[in-house]
């Protein structure tokens, strides 16, 4: 349904010869097979919403090329925005208007008649639960009902395709598992959606694959469990910023990391804000041996935690970064 | 077709969003009134040896010209929306669709006019008892003069919104382009008061025709050549700077 190879943007800033360009994307390949969910998984500035704005026709690649729903999108961007729907990253309603009214406009906008585009309206407020607020100001909403209002915008004409950029930003946990079951039924009518998040959970409970993109380059890709499963083995998780720890425990931190770095069992050693996480095959053996090694050095650890790999533990292997907050 | 289609669809849009805000045009008329009833008296005195012998004269030559103003500046301003519907993501979200882009910018562009139009109205109804009297088919083809004169100043403003992109450089920048064209087409004060270098450089001031030319119609000189030159510079600057316009538009943003 999506084919995009080598696509790339670089935004030109500044004028004259201050002038400095801006390599948002360099270059990402991937394909979405129809009914599938895919996410670009991402860190700020990755390059998640360029790629999905080059997509959706509101700005040109500078390089690359894409099909959607075989159209080809530098050729033909008209024939795709008949195929495709786009919820951007910031809502984009007009404040001092209604649901029922940006709905209709909506499907108006797509070509369809007065009567048709009050009907979906109808239905799309029964759908995503707008009812209670449909008839009020937009500028009255909460941050919940404006994003469940963006997306039945997005889809009012049933596209084949759809990008939603950061669908659950600002949501709060219920709100998001929510909108998780939104994005799954619209699948379940057909639609082939293709999102950005920076949130692990998302990625894992709600995509079928995913890409991890940083720096404008996708550096992973695959089901969220086959690239946990590239992380062969536990991860074994040190506290050292828990506060019954004595002080100084935190200071810690680099002394056991070089220590523990350099010990057979473990594979890798990443420090990440305050915690020391250990790849190692087995927490079961690995743990009494690091306990060991660390009172040998008089090194107290807060809490010691085994578990399986995360997809940020992927993330962190791939970028050298974690994503968690 | 579908442009026709689209403009229609967002000017109502426009509108509808325009009427649930009654006062925000009750306070766009506040500026035009008050110079209506406090400062065209003023032109009774000044201009007393000019054939303005009462107050109806005195209307009969601000009236046209408040017209100017209001749509030099009403349209001026529009650049604001514009700006503020491109940074709430508006834009963004209706480009995605297939609605025409012209007709995005053009449905906005109309729905100033639309507004211009109707203060027009309330400002004629206005200086009604002050003694104003104008031919009835001459008034409508000075709200049809100004309905061109605001697709104009409408269509600069947005020229210049793409151009910079930012609210306060836009302010800047219109109200010094503003402030000059203005005092030189003799929107307050006739320029036939003015001293002899303003007025050869009012010459070159497409506004300064069409207040003549708003004038001769107030004056019942409706076959008076002004007027369709006035009307005929007003329209060829509205087409090209709407065409330079919607080509900034359509062009890639961001
Ligand atoms: N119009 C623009 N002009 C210049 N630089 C831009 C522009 N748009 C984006 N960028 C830059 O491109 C890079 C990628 O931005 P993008 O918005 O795609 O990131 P993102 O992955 O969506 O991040 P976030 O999670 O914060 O939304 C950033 O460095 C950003 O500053
Ligand atoms: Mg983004």
């Amino acid at each position: 349904m999506i084919e995009a190879t080598g696509l790339r943007k670089s935004f030109r800033v500044g004028r004259g010869r201050g002038a400095t360009t801006v390599d948002a994307v360099r270059g990402v390949d991937f394909a979405v097979r129809r009914g599938e969910i895919v996410g670009f998984l991402g860190p700020n500035g990755a390059g998640k919403s360029t790629t999905l704005r080059m997509l959706a026709t509101l700005i040109r690649p500078s390089g690359g090329a894409a099909t959607i729903a075989g159209v080809d999108l530098l050729r033909s961007p008209a024939q795709v925005r008949r195929r495709i729907g786009f919820v951007a990253q910031a809502s984009g309603t007009y404040d001092d208007s209604t649901a029922r009214r940006d709905l209709v406009l909506q499907a108006r906008m797509h070509g369809l008649s007065k009567s048709v585009a009050q009907e979906l309206a109808v239905g799309a407020i029964r759908a995503f639960q707008l009812d209670e607020f449909a008839d009020r100001k937009i500028k009255t909403y909460s941050g919940g009902q404006r994003r469940r209002l963006d997306v039945a915008l997005g889809v009012i004409h049933s596209p084949r395709v759809m990008f939603l950029d950061e669908p659950t930003a600002g949501l709060d946990p219920p709100s998001r598992v929510r909108m998780w079951q939104e994005v799954r039924r619209l699948r379940e009518e057909g639609m082939t959606i293709f999102l950005t998040t920076h949130y692990l959970d998302e990625a894992d409970s709600l995509c079928d694959r995913i890409s991890i993109i940083d720096a404008g380059r996708i550096v992973a890709e695959g089901t969220p469990s086959d690239l946990k499963r590239e992380i062969s083995g536990d991860v074994v998780a040190i506290d050292f910023a828990a506060t019954d720890v004595a002080d100084g425990a935190a200071g810690d931190l680099p002394a056991a990391t070089k220590l523990l770095a350099e010990a057979p069992y473990v594979h890798a050693a990443e420090p990440v804000d305050g915690t020391l996480r250990l790849y190692v095959d087995s927490a079961a053996t690995a743990i009494p041996q690091i306990m060991r090694a660390l009172y040998d050095r008089g090194i107290e650890p807060g809490a010691i935690e085994a578990r399986r790999p995360s997809l940020d533990d992927v993330f962190l292997a791939k970028t050298g970064r974690s994503l968690a907050e | 077709m579908k442009l026709v289609r689209d403009t229609w669809l967002i000017f109502q849009q426009e509108v509808g969003l325009m009427v649930r805000n009654p006062v925000m045009v009750a306070f766009s008329l506040a500026q035009p009134i008050t110079y209506l009833i406090l400062f065209a008296p003023f032109l009774k005195v000044v201009m007393v040896d000019r054939g303005a012998s009462s107050y109806a004269d005195a209307y009969r030559i601000y009236v046209p010209g408040l017209f100017v103003a209001m749509g030099l500046f009403g349209g001026l301003f529009a650049g604001y929306g514009l700006l503020s519907a491109l940074r709430a993501g508006i834009i963004d979200r209706c480009r995605v669709t297939p609605v025409s882009r012209t007709g995005l910018l053009l449905g906005r562009a109309l729905m100033h006019v639309c507004l211009n139009v109707v203060q027009a109205v309330v400002v004629t109804l206005v200086a009604l008892p002050f003694g104003l009297r104008v031919h009835l088919a001459n008034l409508l083809v000075s709200y049809a003069l100004l309905s061109v004169m605001v697709l104009l100043s409408t269509s600069i403003s947005y020229d210049i919104a793409l151009l910079v992109r930012n609210e306060n450089s836009l302010g800047v920048l219109v109200n010094t382009v503003g402030q000059p064209v203005s005092l030189l087409a003799g929107v307050l004060i006739p320029l036939v008061l003015a001293p002899m270098w303003i007025q050869r450089v009012a010459v070159w001031n497409p506004f300064a025709w069409a207040t003549d030319g708003m004038r001769a119609l107030f004056a019942g000189q409706i076959t008076q050549t002004v007027v369709w030159q006035g009307a005929l510079i007003m329209s060829g600057l509205a087409a090209a700077s709407l065409f330079w316009s919607s080509h900034l538009f359509n062009r890639d943003v961001s």
